[in-house]
């Protein structure tokens, strides 16, 4: 029984391993790569297709550097998934978008994956970061107020709020954190004085380190948050976030001014607040960091690296590598409305971003200046999602305190998880951000000893690739280990294997003497151990 | 299977020629860690004295143990305060006496010091657990690293520590919500072990797994490594060879010998029994051979001790078990001349309320107490048979030198040679030290380092 299993096993492969090949024929034919050997690289060199390409090309020949050829299809599907709404393509997905010979795909899916719903929930989960969404210590939101500021943060995601509104929205903001989300902003600091919130608001919507100016202008800008006040209900935990004329500092004195971080002063009236005069002055097209800090950072997340860098540490002394292209994408943002899905599709559908992370230079500099797509290790909310999208499994997550208990329903997505403080290991150990700070680099997409033993050996991971239902509905619906192993490849890699990889599997068989289903969880282990597995590329 | 050697190495950064144990080192770390620490060298210079310890074994009774019930009895102060648990025991050193359900202690009290002066006045779990393992009250902005952290940073891989084992363990879950490593992040979070080192086999979260012969988990590998594609094509990616050293590394756990210290089938079956066939008392064997090993901080989480219900029952339970896992440890420590040289920290984030809440929902409980409890600290310089402090007749106030956090954790670094001034390496490059200034702000309370028994 198990020496026929195993014939055939071998004789579907090498069945499988001609077919495969024959059918995956590029429709360009490539000048250089062999995708049976390179599955990334298409082998063509990029033209500029849009400004965004005409800056960054321009600067690369200046400094003598030849970009990276295009990346494949099947690179391009997976990373824009990956990127854009943080969730793996389906086996389906991938095999349709690779099959399609419609020249203008990929522009076609950059517009999809812009209205997905994970497109909200993975944007959410990234400005929950920057905004610090956390229940407890030491941000000590509390779990009602968490709530309520996760869903006003993912309302204004899904409905694309203009980002000036978004901005002024948090900062002006006046009422009770359980019902007005927004005010919550003000109280997910370490600390209330307004020199921390000063600090807090020119890190998040400046992209500088307050901490690093001249103390003079940092009180000058804590003046405009000195007279807002927090005080308690009789409910539980419920804090009043306003604006308080009376309110006065450490030393009993009622502030009178206050200074904006351009020097200007501003004398204050006891009938406004003076926070609405500070996001009057922020949101503003003439102001030179608004902009800046949004286009600059969207660059980072999208890229891999801010064209100031990194992107929340804006100086006068930290120049962008690409002074054109950040003054083209603020212009754009402000032309746009302040439409942040705008500046989303002029990155995504450039030939910037469409470049192969296997050709090209190595070097700091020509990575400095995005001559190729970094590799960056997949998130660890998105890496966990995607483990549990592949075996079909889901993760429990509760919270102990404070009280009452959490429960998180099963089949929610790690990267929905409202609250920072929501304990998980394998979240922690893959470098989740502490939401502390909102600083960027909070989120540590390291790669440690420790990662790659849960990944290797953990009975966390062994179990979903043995017990995992998808994996259990794969092998059970497959009518040929071809299917399976082609499925496999889609369903981890988005992509078929090539005839040597095809032929490692067949030589496992063969020398292992591992059998049957066995073959197919070792399979997807290796696959999900892989570097191409775990890191966007 | 032997490892495959890595040989010097080009960085990208700097042409630095880096050895594989030294790449090993640096993956265990995190590069992130890694850039940092080269900046804020050199570590732990100008300690004040030698140091005469080299680990730290800490039994964190997470939940606080009551002082009454343990190391700190008052059989005077009448039923409403000891319950049925009235009587006390004779110990090995004239006139220490500790609970009567301590009977394999009360022969170890000539290695340890009973500290009766604890004491920080906080009711919370979560802030107790903060300031008891940090030494730092809350609420300036940081979130300090544990001991562990510390001890692990200056006794780690960057102050030459050379093992294959990750210099701060956890056995066997973390802590959780109270986050061991602080802003030091990734580079001092500890490993846990998860699984339970009473079953057999001791499934060691990513070490051993349970049902993979080792012949598979070769062929495993081997097919890892045939069907790394991108590996191949990408050879001289730094990110990638970064992954590949971790990689190597997690293969010497799960391959190597080092991950041998994990199967305590190696140890003799009367030595297991000693201990205790019970998670916690083969937890305190497995510490045992950590250390000997050489690994700088071992934490046993020990759980189960807020007993704010059915108090007495669980004491009955629990204390046995704790008798003979850390009296056996003590001793078999102190036998293979390892205690010199290792710090035994027992306590919890703070004891329970003295006064016994015999009243509905209680029915006997006892709660969260922050004003006055013990620990009890054993080796590495510490002096045996002694006890340091003491608490008022029922035990709700410490009457006589009182001992806070910092006082204990400061001495711990003082024998471990670790400069109190010293700078941690900061993610923001901010100027914090080991310990904060005496005082500082004068919101801290410090009784002093505890020098009658240093």
């Amino acid at each position: 029984m198990q020496t026929s299993n195993k014939t055939v096993w071998v004789l579907g492969f090498v069945l499988w391993t001609l077919i495969a090949a024959a059918a995956e024929k590029p429709v360009v034919p490539p000048a250089e790569t062999d995708p049976n050997k390179n599955p990334y690289d298409s082998g063509i060199k990029p033209t500029p297709v849009c400004e965004i390409d005409r800056m960054v090309f321009a600067r690369l020949e200046k400094l003598g550097i030849q970009p990276a050829n295009i990346c494949s299809d099947a690179v391009f599907v997976r990373r824009a998934f990956l990127d854009v709404i943080g969730t793996l393509p389906t086996a389906k997905e991938a095999k349709e978008f690779i099959k399609d010979t419609n020249p203008k795909k990929r522009e076609e899916l950059i517009d999809e994956l812009l209205k997905r719903e994970e497109f909200i929930d993975y944007w959410t989960m990234k400005w929950c970061d920057i905004l610090r969404v956390k229940a407890e210590f030491p941000i000590n939101l509390w779990p009602n107020a968490v709530q309520a500021y996760h869903r006003w943060i993912r309302t204004a995601i899904r409905d694309n709020m203009p980002y000036d509104k978004f901005v002024r929205e948090l900062l002006t903001a006046n009422g009770s954190n359980f019902r007005v989300g927004p005010v919550n902003f003000y109280r997910a600091v370490q600390s209330k004085e307004p020199n921390g919130l000063a600090q807090a608001v020119a890190l998040t919507f400046m992209g500088e380190r307050a901490e690093k100016w001249p103390q003079e202008r940092l009180d000058g800008m804590a003046g405009f948050f000195s007279q807002l006040s927090y005080k308690s209900t009789r409910e539980w935990k419920e804090e009043i976030v306003f604006f308080d004329s009376t309110r006065t500092n450490k030393d009993g004195v009622v502030a009178t001014k206050a200074v904006f971080p351009d020097c200007k002063e501003f004398k204050f009236s006891p009938d406004r607040d003076p926070r609405l005069v500070f996001a009057d002055w922020l949101v503003s097209s003439d102001n030179k960091w608004f902009a800046r800090n949004i286009v600059n950072r969207m660059w980072s997340w999208l890229l891999g690296r801010g064209i100031i860098h990194e992107p929340d540490d804006i100086r006068s002394d930290n120049l962008p590598v690409n002074p054109e292209l950040l003054a083209y994408l603020e212009k754009e943002l402000v032309a746009s409305k302040w439409d942040l899905k705008h500046i989303f599709r002029l990155i995504l559908k450039s030939r910037t971003y469409q470049l192969s992370s296997v050709s090209g230079p190595r070097n700091q500099e020509a990575e400095a200046n995005f001559a190729r797509y970094p590799l960056r290790r997949l998130e660890a909310e998105i890496l966990i999602d995607a483990l549990n999208q592949i075996t079909g499994t889901t993760e429990k997550y509760t919270s102990a305190i404070p009280e009452p208990f959490t429960f998180i329903p099963e089949d929610q997505r790690s990267v929905e998880l409202p609250d920072g403080s929501i304990t998980s290991s394998f979240l922690e150990q893959f470098g989740r951000p502490s939401r502390d700070t909102g600083l960027e680099s909070e989120r540590n997409n390291k790669v440690t000893a420790d990662q790659r033993l849960h990944m290797l050996n953990s009975s966390h991971i062994q179990r979903k690739l043995e017990q995992g239902p998808k994996m259990v509905y794969l092998l059970k619906k497959a009518s040929s280990p071809r299917e399976v192993v082609g499925g496999l490849y889609l369903m981890i890699l988005s992509r078929l294997p090539t005839e040597q990889e095809a032929r490692a599997v067949v030589n496992y068989t063969e020398s292992s003497g591992v059998k049957g289903r066995d073959v197919a969880i070792d399979l997807a282990w290796a696959l999900i151990n892989s570097p191409e597995f775990l890191y966007r590329h | 299977m032997k490892s495959n050697p890595i040989t010097q190495e080009i960085w990208n950064n700097g042409n630095l020629h880096v050895t594989r144990r030294e790449a090993i080192r640096r993956t265990l770390l995190g590069t992130a860690g890694l850039m940092l620490a080269d900046r804020v060298v050199p570590f732990a210079k100008a300690a004040p004295r030698t140091p005469t310890a080299k680990s730290v074994i800490q039994i964190w009774m997470w939940g606080g143990p009551c002082h009454l019930d343990t190391f700190d009895p008052k059989p005077e102060a009448g039923n409403d305060y000891c319950g049925p648990l009235a009587k006390t025991l004779e110990t090995n050193v004239k006139g220490i006496r500790i609970g009567e359900m301590l009977p394999e202690l009360a022969k170890q009290a000539d290695k340890y010091t009973i500290l009766r002066g604890m004491t920080h006045g906080i009711n919370g779990h979560e802030t107790a657990a903060y300031e008891v393992q940090t030494g730092r009250k809350p609420g300036d902005g940081q979130v300090y690293p544990a001991v562990g952290a510390v001890v692990s940073l200056f006794k780690g891989y960057e102050a030459g520590y050379k093992g294959l084992l990750p210099p701060y363990i956890v056995l066997t879950e973390l802590q959780g919500r109270f986050s061991e490593a602080g802003f030091l992040g990734s580079r001092a979070k500890p490993f846990a072990t998860g699984g339970d080192p009473a079953k057999n086999p001791f499934v060691v979260e990513g070490v051993v797994a349970k049902g993979i012969t080792e012949k598979r988990q070769k062929d495993r590998r081997e097919l890892l490594q045939n069907l790394d594609t991108m590996g191949q094509i990408m050879k001289d990616d730094p990110r990638l060879k970064d992954n590949e050293k971790c990689e190597q590394a997690a293969y010497d756990l799960i391959l190597g010998d080092a991950g041998k210290v994990f199967d305590l089938s190696q140890e003799k079956e009367t030595v297991r029994n000693q201990y205790g066939l019970n998670t916690f008392g083969q937890s305190c064997l497995l510490a045992r051979r950590l250390v000997e090993r050489g690994v700088p901080y071992v934490t046993i989480n020990y759980k189960g001790w807020d007993t704010h219900k059915a108090h007495f029952q669980t004491m009955r339970k629990n204390l046995p078990v704790l008798d003979k896992g850390f009296a056996s440890l003590l001793q078999d420590l102190s036998d293979r001349g390892l205690l010199a040289s290792t710090i035994v920290w027992w306590g919890g984030e703070f004891g329970r309320t003295p006064k016994i809440q015999w009243e509905a929902p209680w029915n006997g409980g006892r709660n969260h107490y922050g004003k006055a409890f013990c620990h009890v600290v054993a080796g590495g310089g510490f002096k045996g048979g002694q006890v340091v402090g003491a608490t008022t007749a029922n035990g709700e106030e410490v009457k006589d030198r009182p001992i806070y956090p910092p006082d204990l954790i400061g001495s711990f670094y003082q024998l471990l040679g670790i400069d109190p001034n010293a700078k941690l390496p900061h993610p923001q490059g901010q100027d914090v030290r080991v310990m904060s200034a005496n005082n500082a702000d004068g919101k801290e309370r410090r009784g002093g380092l505890l020098t009658e028994i240093m």
